[in-house]
């Protein structure tokens, strides 16, 4: 039910940026205004996302520890698992951000023969993984219709992305994952019971609106051949904050561009924030030092005592003298 | 555990399908069984904690404060301005669902409010609604509902249904712990005096006596006569055990279960022995006669009143540094929480082992080490005098307790102990060991007997592969470092893996320890006849 909500939604969406370019003809406000408008949300709902975050102390040192501790010389101490100092803590995160490191242990849990079963299932960091990059990718591939001259990186990316010379226009390879990666996620979601039963619509919908995103910039290159020159006059426009709209710019292409600026304004307030969020986690992003270094809690409360010795000595001195245990004070 | 099904029935009752109705519209089951016995009016009114009185979760109206949901919501507001954990953690979840079957409580009950994401979401739900703007205007769309008393009865069942063990952490792909989530919500509920008595009650007895058990200063000693007689008993040799005296190097901190209770009692006399053979200049102390910190699963404040009385008790004494005994939750404190909360403890010197001269500069700041830190290095170092033969009737496998295991990293240290005084070691399977292992499901104060049920099917991944190492290596003896493993683990093994039995790891030491002047032992701790030496 959430799923289908989910797909009513982008579907009301594609609609949406069909009927208001093609009859409504307000191809300016879907070409120029609103990504305007959804870069500025973006970034500014990114920023303040991540600073509300930040603004919330990490009063104590709570990583989670996935190897052995740095102790005596002799034990092996697994220094990106169970980090202690600032490098080591730097290189835990960029595995756990670049290579999914925590996704890469699961298992999957089965009952069989009377005996929990478990069995690795690294399909889940196989396909975020392909998706994730092939995003990357995408993204830089199309960093060229806001740049004049094009840097040279960006042409290396897409010389990459192509590279394996498949049709023509030339198909891209992340095109492909990113399309296997996504479909793979969403149908997970809906095959396994137990992740349908956890799912929401906000689940659903990032998935369905990134798989539109992706077929609409796929019938833009494949199917509809859209003028690239022309659009590139359009973004560069934006770019340099001289509006225009060229003539023969395709329809598909406002809707391609009314997907993504919706994304742009649903991230900051969506469980897409895990982007950012993933940076401030503080089991992973803290060493495991506290017992060698101090940590301070800002709001440490040192009016918080232990019950005192002498008020337990009160409590019990008559009982301790008698079996002989050293007092402070004479009955 | 007159009404607990049998092993394989209640394997056979695990169903992963999830009901047909959504989570939020699933009613929870209050039958007796499916909670812990709510904390007694006297133990929440010394501990000074609000809304003391009588009531009963299987009634409807539990007594709430009127203003309850002003003070949850106040709670919440605190909470997340206080802990960035809690915020990142309540906004980031994709619910990718990786989580989902690495709860103990999940695997062997099926119910999906088991998986730690949906655990969490029964908070998410709420600050959704009241702390996020989407999830003000589109409910249902964003799943967020309102706080009702029907929530607040859900939180108390599901968020007292979890140990706080941090496996579900380990696979997050950011890291999301549910313990933090966890200990937010039991400090919500204890807002409202919705709390268990298993958890208030230690905290009293560890505010008033020192120790969860209750146990007073002139009963504590003659225990620890006890334990010297039967020392005695075993070894011939009658050792000297200081109490609450000034002027020693060391303080010794343990448990009170260690003291207390079979089989921890033989951990304790492992201790004693291991301290009178190589000379340790050390003491107990009555007053600070509790490692394990009840006040964690209460609220923080609580786990820095209590855990306060190690440094003070350690300057009182004039001791230069502390050893810490084998316990879970104690160390989870000592390692992420003490320092930070009730340190710096500069009246305290760097550990320094005085039989070998190592520094040991891991436990520079809170000046504490573990046991099983200092016992390695002594064997490192060729100190003990050690007979592994007296442990040949032992064929061991270790429990990683998840707090060592998974805030700190305490792996090596135990298995380096056992492999110097036993012959006969195997290790469970890996999906279930070091920073993977499996919680004995009685963690957290819940290792309370009304939840039987509960316990024995958190316990299933345990005791599983428990019975695997059992059938393939005839394995007898689970050692562990966590006293309330030791308590939890004996029912657990005896209903999934019965013929197995639990043990410390210095129990074992006790056992190969030559102490001088001994005479030739015939029993182990237990007073059970060694191999060979039988009648």
């Amino acid at each position: 039910m959430n799923a289908l909500y989910s797909l009513v939604l982008v579907f009301a969406l594609v609609l949406l940026a069909l009927f208001g370019v093609e009859t409504a003809h307000m191809a300016k406000l879907f070409g120029t205004v609103l990504p305007v408008v959804a870069v500025a949300v973006f970034l500014v709902g990114f920023a303040y996302r991540m600073i509300k975050w930040a603004k919330s102390p990490v009063p104590f040192c709570i990583p989670t520890t996935g190897g052995q501790q740095k102790s005596l010389d002799f034990i092996h101490h697994n220094k990106f698992d169970n980090p202690v100092t600032t490098g080591q803590t730097f290189i835990r995160m960029v595995l756990e951000i670049c290579c999914f490191r925590s996704l890469f242990r699961n298992t999957t849990v089965g009952l069989k023969d009377g005996r929990v079963t478990y069995a690795s299932a690294k399909w889940l960091w196989l396909f975020s993984l392909l998706f994730h990059y092939s995003f990357l990718l995408i993204v830089i591939r199309h960093m060229r219709l806001f740049f004049e001259p094009i840097p040279a990186v960006i042409g290396f990316v897409e010389m990459l992305d192509g590279i394996m010379q498949i049709g023509t226009p030339r198909m891209y390879m992340s095109d492909v994952l990113i399309m296997v990666g996504v479909t793979f996620l969403l149908a997970r979601r809906l095959w396994d019971a137990k992740l349908r039963y956890i799912s929401l619509v906000t689940d659903y919908f990032p998935l369905l609106l990134i798989i539109s995103i992706a077929l609409s910039g796929i019938y833009m290159r494949f199917i509809a051949h859209v003028d690239v020159v022309a659009i590139k006059q359009l973004t560069m426009g934006i770019v340099t904050f001289h509006p225009v709209i060229p003539a023969n710019v395709d329809v598909s292409f406002y809707v391609h561009i009314f997907l993504v600026c919706t994304l742009l304004i649903y991230f900051p307030f969506s469980k897409l924030m895990h982007a950012g969020g993933v940076f401030l986690s503080p089991t992973r992003n803290l060493p495991n030092n506290s017992r060698i270094k101090h940590h301070e809690n800002p709001w440490n409360d040192p009016n918080i005592k232990p019950h005192s010795y002498e008020a337990y000595e009160d409590d019990f001195r008559e009982p301790m003298i008698e079996a002989g245990l050293p007092v402070e004070k004479d009955a | 555990m007159a009404d607990l099904p049998k092993a394989d029935e209640l394997f056979k009752s695990i169903n992963y399908t999830p009901p047909s109705t959504g989570w939020m519209d699933t009613p929870v089951d209050f039958s007796p069984g499916n909670w812990c016995y709510p904390a007694k009016v006297d133990k929440l009114e010394y501990l000074g904690l609000p809304n003391p009185r009588v009531w009963n979760p299987e009634d409807v109206d539990w007594k709430l404060p009127e203003n309850w949901q002003d003070i949850v919501h106040e709670g919440f507001k605190e909470r997340l301005d206080k802990y960035r954990s809690l915020k990142v953690f309540m906004d980031v979840c994709v619910r990718c669902g990786a989580c989902a079957d690495k709860c103990h409580f999940f695997i062997g009950s099926g119910d999906p409010k088991n998986m730690p994401v949906l655990r969490a979401e029964l908070m998410r739900s709420v600050y959704r609604k009241d702390f996020t703007m989407a999830g003000k205007i589109l409910t249902t769309l964003t799943g967020s509902r309102v706080m009702t008393e029907d929530v607040l009865k859900e939180w108390f069942i599901y968020f007292y249904q979890c140990t706080e063990c941090r496996r579900c952490s380990l696979f997050c792909p950011y890291g999301i712990d549910t313990a933090e989530i966890t200990m937010m919500a039991r400090e919500l509920l204890t807002l409202c005096g919705v709390n268990i008595n298993w958890i208030m009650e230690p905290a009293a007895n560890c505010n008033r006596t020192g120790n969860h058990l209750g146990i007073q200063p002139h009963a504590f000693k003659d225990i620890v006569e006890f334990m010297v007689d039967d020392i005695e008993e075993v070894t011939g040799k009658r050792i000297n055990v200081p109490i609450n005296e000034k002027g020693h190097e060391v303080l010794f901190i343990t448990p009170s279960g260690d003291v207390f209770a079979d089989p921890g009692i033989y951990t304790f006399m492992g201790y004693l022995m291991l301290f009178d053979h190589i000379g340790l200049d050390y003491t107990l102390s009555t007053y600070a006669s509790e490692g394990g910190n009840f006040g964690l699963f209460t609220s923080a404040d609580m786990m820095k009143k209590i855990n306060g009385k190690m440094y003070a008790e350690a300057k009182r004494l004039g001791s230069k540094w502390i050893l810490g005994g084998e316990c879970g939750h104690m160390w989870r404190v000592i390692n992420q929480y003490m320092d930070t909360m009730n340190g710096p403890a500069d009246f305290l010197q760097v550990p320094k082992s005085p039989i070998t001269g190592t520094v040991f500069e891991s436990a520079a700041q809170t000046k504490m080490v573990h046991i099983t830190e200092f016992t390695a290095d002594l064997m490192k170092h060729d100190k003990l005098n050690l007979d592994p033969t007296r442990n040949d009737h032992i064929r061991a496998t270790f429990h990683d307790s998840c707090n060592p295991a998974r805030a700190m990293g305490l792996l090596d240290e135990p298995r380096y102990v056992l492999n110097n005084v036993l012959k006969n070691f195997h290790e469970m399977p890996e999906q279930t060991i070091r920073e993977q292992t499996f919680c004995c499901a009685g963690g957290s104060g819940l290792n309370t007997d009304e939840i039987m049920e509960i316990r024995m099917r958190g316990g299933l991944p345990r005791g599983n592969a428990l019975k695997s190492v059992q059938e393939e290596h005839d394995v007898n003896m689970m050692a562990c470092i966590c006293a309330i493993d030791r308590a939890t683990l004996i029912p657990l093994s005896n209903y999934w893996a019965p013929g197995v039995d639990v043990c410390g790891v210095h129990e074992l030491v006790g056992n190969a320890l030559i102490l001088d002047g001994e005479k030739e032992r015939e029993t182990d701790l237990r007073l059970e006849p060694l191999p060979g030496k039988e009648g």
